[in-house]
């Protein structure tokens, strides 16, 4: 009896030496590099901080994919080794959350714009090559479409593309996206449909009068069945693409890059989403990427100076950079200038807390 | 009396036929079930190994890698942070490949191997810096289109524009190929790396040392506490109102959804005891609350199965209450928590939503060494390789999910073989 009495006693005391131990631990300090937020910049944060990691002394960052909105709002819980170093971002800091950060204690913030972005509108290479303006993305995908007269709004009645625009092919609208926490998602409800959205007249002169209604006419997408809500996971949309060549799909420009040979992407305004036309601003749907750094952790956490200035170096975000293999569209050579100018001399965001 | 007794017969013999029709029904409903489940089994189990059976072998060049020291030490200093082992690993394709002019082609040649190798190379002189000046014949990774070319994931008859890897690539390759210097083996990348966002460099190391880290921690608390707790519910409490209600509600918690664990780990463990985030520890707590009803219930089992003559004849011989339950009940009932422990761990360590809220879904390159060292979990590796763009991840993936389901087998191979061997039949 003792020995197994003992044994549990033994035990009990080694768990709580343990918890002990790493709570003693966690408040040591921390030897690498902490970034969090956005999943459409992950891939490249990822490889970044991999080759940071394997050519320098320092310990290989670790990347959280938690999305644009809860990154940082990590970020800006304060300052201090349990807090993140870095937020990536699919679009650019809030004034509201800048006066969160402000609140505690996150007061110099450094902005980095690493590149832009496309948002493709794709189906299988087997299907029909379509060229849609922003206006036929909206009025194949919004819940409610403009009616008869001005003012009037009805229940999206578009079953096929011809009833979007007679040019287009009798084809069934069936369209796979991400869902509504995706930054993808906003931005493309953003960018594509609320473009189509403001070619409406009387819509557009809602957006000064009454903003709320005119980002919910704009924003809101139908829920009848024609869009697809496939998950965060684009490797599905395109196996799903693949299998149905009358279904569509949105998804982020490197996934179109990977899979050349089986999905094309639609020309959005009459332009076909590549890498050049993203990078000189002709195809409307692209977007800014950036991250946010804490200027309070530069060299007191070991290694984020490194980290800044591998992301920032021409060898990573530059024309030829190993980031533009995995399909972030650089930004131009002057602007790269200014904001690696910025970062080297840790420039604090413009826009003070209220 | 006969004539009862023939009308009896005769009406079991009448219904004999649509009885006989039933059981041949059921039955044939019996086979068919099973077999649907066998087919969906064998489908899924094709699939992934069909998908991921290649991921296994990773393609290999070889390259006389010469360690010139002009390159290397251009000051007569050796400076591993800045040489440039690139260069050496570039120099060498060339050679290979005399032809190739131009810098647009050059670029197109040097994508034809991994980054890996500029790494393999650093390393090697790195733990002898006494090679440079001499030329090495090493087998360096080749890039992860080539590896899909060569496994034929990539067709190379479809128009070069859609496929990613160009007709000079592919040429490049065959060339390689006839002199010898192109082959096909082992993947031990994929067991001894961490993650990595090169699928011919990514391996599984570090998510299983995190999943090992967790499952230890899991293992030390939830065993003790579970046993201990069922001894308790099943020997000493007083049976009222409180004990059903504790019993109702252990029931209940080994149905919780496990995200709601990871939420009560986020809040409880992270936001006020300040653990670190993304540490194995905080993931092997988490993971305790999730297995310690799923303990405590196949320990209470056991122990209801020990026949009560055993604890009648100890108390009988004077046996206290005390030494009742640990001299003749606990070890009686061992093998069966073990089972039931071992059931747990097996579902611990599948889980992966619980560790989303406490950070453990997370790019992390270097394995952890200790229980607060940011850490993944097998199956959040999965996730993460799933959702990556690159081609190779997909076969990744799958040889991913092989290893899992091989770590899951063993362990329930090991619960059965416990009950096997230990079961005692009274």
């Amino acid at each position: 009896m003792s020995k197994t009495r003992r044994a549990f006693a033994l035990t009990a005391v080694a768990t709580l030496g343990l918890t002990m131990s790493a709570t003693a631990l966690a408040q040591a300090g921390r030897d690498y590099v902490y970034v969090v937020g956005s999943s459409t910049v992950y891939p490249f944060a990822t490889v970044v901080a991999e080759r940071f990691g394997r050519g320098s002394e320092f310990k290989t960052p670790k990347i959280e994919a938690t999305g644009s909105g809860g990154g940082l709002k990590l970020f800006c819980d304060g300052v201090g080794v349990d807090y993140p170093d870095i937020a990536n971002s699919s679009r650019a800091i809030k004034q509201s959350e800048v006066d969160s950060c402000a609140a505690n204690g996150v007061t110099e913030i450094v902005e980095v714009k690493i590149g832009y972005d496309g948002i493709v509108f794709a189906n299988a290479i087997g299907g029909e090559t379509m060229s849609l303006s922003r206006a036929d993305l909206f009025l194949a995908l919004a819940k409610e479409v403009p009616g008869e007269a001005d003012g009037q709004l009805v229940a999206n009645p578009h079953t096929t593309w011809a009833d979007v625009n007679p040019d287009l092919p009798a084809i069934k609208i069936e369209v796979l996206g991400p869902p509504p926490t995706s930054g993808t998602r906003d931005a493309f409800v953003e960018l594509a449909m609320e473009g189509g959205c403001k070619a409406t007249p009387w819509i557009a002169a809602l957006k000064k009068a009454d903003k709320n209604r005119y980002k919910a006419i704009c924003h809101t997408i139908r829920e009848d069945g024609a869009f697809v809500e496939a998950g965060e996971n684009d490797n599905l949309i395109v196996q799903k693409l693949q299998a149905n060549p009358n279904a569509f799909g949105i998804f982020g420009f490197s996934f179109l890059d990977q899979n050349m040979e089986k999905v094309k992407g639609s020309l959005i305004d009459g332009v076909a989403p590549t890498f050049d036309a993203i990078a000189d601003g002709q195809y409307p749907v692209s977007r800014p990427l950036y991250f946010y750094a804490k200027k309070a952790h530069v060299d007191v956490i070991p290694g984020l100076r490194g980290y800044l200035r591998e992301f920032t170096s021409e060898r990573a975000w530059g024309e030829e950079g190993y980031l533009s293999d995995r399909g972030l569209i650089p930004m131009p050579d002057a602007e790269r200038g200014e904001v690696a100018a910025a970062v080297r001399d840790l420039t604090p965001l413009a826009i003070a807390a209220e | 009396m006969m004539n009862t007794d023939r009308t009896t017969r005769q009406k079991v013999e009448a219904g004999l036929p649509r009885r006989r029709r039933k059981e041949f029904t059921f039955k044939v409903l019996g086979i068919f079930a099973t077999a649907v489940g066998i087919l969906f089994l064998g489908m899924f189990f094709a699939s992934l190994i069909g998908e991921g059976a290649s991921a296994f072998r990773q393609t290999y060049l070889q390259l006389d890698i010469e360690l010139s020291e002009e390159i290397l030490a251009p000051d007569g200093e050796l400076d591993l942070a800045y040489a440039d082992f690139d260069g050496l690993v570039r120099t060498a394709l060339r050679r290979e490949l005399p032809d190739v002019s131009g810098r647009q082609e050059r670029r197109e040649l040097y994508r034809i191997v991994s980054i890996g190798a500029s790494y393999q190379v650093r390393d090697l002189v790195a733990g002898n810096p006494d090679l440079v000046g001499t030329t090495q014949t090493l087998w360096v990774p080749a890039s992860s289109t080539v590896d899909m070319l060569i496994k034929g994931n990539i067709d190379a008859n479809v128009d070069e524009a859609l496929r990613p890897i160009s007709n000079k690539q592919i040429a490049w390759v065959e060339t390689l190929r006839e002199a010898g210097r192109l082959d096909t083996r082992f993947n031990t990348a994929l067991f001894t790396n961490g993650d990595s966002r090169e699928p011919e460099l990514a391996g599984i190391k570090g998510a299983v040392m995190g999943s090992l880290y967790m499952l230890m921690v899991t293992m030390v608390l939830s065993f003790p506490i579970g046993v201990a707790a069922a001894i308790y519910l099943e020997e000493f409490a007083p049976r009222n109102r409180w004990s059903d209600l504790i019993e109702v509600n252990i029931n209940n918690l080994a149905a919780v959804p496990s995200i709601v664990f990871g939420l009560l780990g986020l809040a409880v463990f992270i936001n006020w005891a300040a653990l670190p985030r993304s540490a194995p520890l905080v993931g092997g707590l988490v993971l305790t609350l999730l297995t310690l009803p799923v303990i405590i219930i196949a320990s209470r089992a056991a122990i209801k199965a020990v026949p009560p003559s055993i604890r009648e004849a100890a108390l009988g011989l004077g046996a206290s209450q005390t030494q009742v339950v640990f001299h003749h009940v606990l070890p009686l009932a061992m093998p069966g928590m073990l089972t039931g422990a071992i059931i747990g761990m097996s579902r611990a360590l599948g889980e992966s939503a619980p560790l989303l809220m406490i950070g453990m879904v997370a790019f992390i390159v270097d394995v952890p060494g200790s229980f607060t060292d940011p850490a993944t979990a097998l199956p959040v590796q999965i996730f993460l390789w799933a959702d990556s763009p690159e081609r190779a991840f997909a076969e990744r993936t799958s040889a991913a999910i092989i290893v899992l389901l091989g770590f899951l087998l063993v362990m329930n191979l090991a619960a059965v073989i416990l009950r096997k061997r230990l079961e005692r039949k009274w």
